[in-house]
């Protein structure tokens, strides 16, 4: 394919008809809550765009973002959609290219300066001047810098690339930070989750592709249409915390029955992301439905909340030694208090106290 | 670190010292102080302490039939208010799961939505026993300024608790947040004013009883 191939030609000729373009359109359409109308208008905006150039960064990461994007339970319009943007650099999918996927890199920025696409997955180390993480002889930190300078926007994906992730966990001995520590002056989407539901980031490059600029974001830069809920209020479980029903141990009837996790430690209360309702491999599950609680993997510093086991209405610390340091020091207080109220009666001549 | 991962940490940590240290010196400087040693002869007929200190207890529940109906509201709000922040604080799963995290053990939960109910009720009650200290000239006028704040660190708990679990006006994680804050000012001011009834109420009920009973006096 061409890059002054269109998107619906190239489908086209992949045997996608315009009538499934369309299905898919509808599709995404709802998934991002957009208006009726913006279906067909996406249909014809994604036929009629031209290969968007991507240039895929990889830094501190475990490649499970890429894995989740790239290798669906069974091909779909998404992996064509993937297949179909022109994917000028992606770090891992290029690595025994060497200097050969550089100069790509260099030559799709040059030529697609303010209109090429940034995707970066990992977090970039500071930690001794970068050093932990170096790509073609520069820091992940000077990579990132130089690309994204001309860059029509960035998108994060992953918890890594959005937040710090794992690597950026206490004590964080790389010194990681979250792509939107390094970016500044260009529009950044997040799309956490370890690994991120590939529909989010099918969903947002479509969306841009389609209308020419960014989806509605919340507060932590992430597109509301996929992250606007909580899991906990579009889990099938919820109604069985609103009965005060609880699984106590994993393998209990009760978490058979599909009672709440929420005593074994789930999160779904305090996390944004689609699992509840998208769920994986073509919507087969989703932890909670596989038994497990919500880990709030697409939440910053999910690593560091206190534990995936320890519910959220406990506190994060071990607040015991404190506490009975505090009791301790209390009585101390209260018996001085005390002796010297005797001891003042005794210099007053009081009675003698029992 | 978040509004939430500060309230769930440091500050519901400092909160727990500060009620432990508050409740602890309280306790013992006045468990501690002497005792003047009561000379008087027990009157004739007198029950030992422990049984009159005991009587009193369950006596001083209800009011005597002389006070009539003009404390029946006021009795009868304030065991609303009390027993309804009973069952929220100690049979609300999540609560009780926090109490769990803390001494280890726990007991069976009411459902959710009873819960909720039973918080609406204790808000309208604690309302009312606000509107009566306001409206009533004897109740206003021996009112200060702590048991204003009382009743405020004791309302906001609910009343956040409630705008927590309803998602109401902000996230869910915002009002969480605000929720364990409010119950760590709850916790932080107890010890100091006079919400230390908690641990006091019978303490000084039955030390009255024990000593009106030994002299004789008809309660």
């Amino acid at each position: 394919m061409s890059d002054r191939e269109t998107l619906g030609a190239a489908l086209a000729r992949c045997g996608i008809s315009r009538r499934a373009l369309l299905k898919y359109s509808s599709y995404l359409a709802t998934l991002m809550a957009l208006p009726p109308a913006a279906s067909s208008a996406m249909a014809e905006a994604l036929a009629k765009a031209r290969r968007q150039s991507v240039i895929w960064l990889s830094f501190q990461e475990c490649t499970g973002c890429t894995e989740s994007l790239t290798r669906s339970f069974s091909p779909t319009l998404e992996d064509l959609i993937f297949n179909l943007i022109s994917l000028d650099y992606h770090h891992t999918l290029m690595a025994v290219s060497g200097a050969a996927a550089e100069a790509a890199r260099l030559e799709a920025m040059k030529e697609n300066a303010g209109k090429y696409l940034v995707v970066v997955d990992g977090s970039v180390p500071l930690g001794d001047d970068g050093a932990y993480s170096t790509i073609a002889g520069i820091t992940n930190r000077q990579m990132l810098t130089e690309t994204v300078e001309h860059a029509l926007a960035v998108i994060s994906v992953g918890t890594c690339a959005a937040f710090g992730g794992l690597p950026h966990a206490d004590p964080n001995p790389t010194g990681a930070v979250p792509v939107s520590a390094i970016v500044t002056g260009k529009p950044v989407i997040n799309i956490s989750g370890c690994p991120p539901l590939p529909e989010a980031m099918a969903g947002t490059v479509s969306y841009i592709l389609s209308f020419g600029k960014l989806p509605e974001l919340d507060h932590l830069h992430r597109p509301k249409a996929f992250f606007g809920d909580s899991i906990h209020d579009r889990c099938y479980r919820r109604p069985f915390y609103e009965r005060g029903m609880f699984a106590k141990s994993f393998d209990d009837d009760g978490a058979r029955n599909g009672w709440c996790l929420y005593e074994l430690g789930c999160k779904g209360p305090v996390t944004y992301n689609s699992c509840a309702t998208l769920k994986w491999n073509g919507g087969t599950s989703f932890p909670i439905q596989s038994g497990h609680g919500c880990l709030g993997c697409s939440e910053p510093g999910f690593w560091d909340k206190g534990g995936f086991y320890r519910p959220l209405a406990a506190g994060t610390g071990s607040p015991g030694v404190a506490v009975g340091a505090a009791a301790i020091g209390g009585v101390a207080v209260g018996a001085a208090s005390a002796a010297l109220h005797r001891r003042r009666l005794h210099d007053q001549g009081g009675e003698k106290p029992k | 670190m978040t509004l939430l991962d500060a309230a769930r940490g440091p500050v519901l940590q400092l909160a727990l010292a500060i009620f432990a240290f508050g409740v602890a010196w309280r306790l013992s400087s006045l468990l501690l102080l002497p005792f003047a040693r009561d000379k008087s002869l027990p009157r004739t007929g007198a029950p030992p302490a422990a049984f009159a200190a005991l009587r009193e207890i369950l006596r001083r529940s209800w009011p005597q039939k002389s006070f009539g109906r003009a404390s029946l509201f006021m009795t009868v709000n304030s065991y609303v208010f009390h027993l309804g922040l009973a069952l929220i604080v100690f049979a609300f799963a999540p609560h009780i799961l926090f109490i769990k995290s803390l001494f280890g053990v726990s007991w069976g939960n009411l459902p959710n939505n009873v819960i909720y109910a039973v918080a609406v009720v204790t808000v309208a009650s604690l309302a009312a026993a606000l509107i009566r200290r306001i409206s009533n000239p004897v109740q206003r006028i021996i009112s200060t300024f702590d048991d204003y704040v009382a009743w405020f660190v004791t309302l906001l708990p609910v009343l956040t608790g409630l705008a927590a679990a309803s998602h109401l006006i902000a996230r869910y994680e915002t009002l969480l947040a605000i929720h364990i804050l409010s119950v760590a000012l709850f916790l932080a001011w107890l010890p100091f004013g006079k919400l230390m009834h908690a641990f006091l109420v019978f303490v000084t009920r039955g030390m009255t009883g024990a000593y009106l009973s030994r002299r004789g006096a008809q309660l």
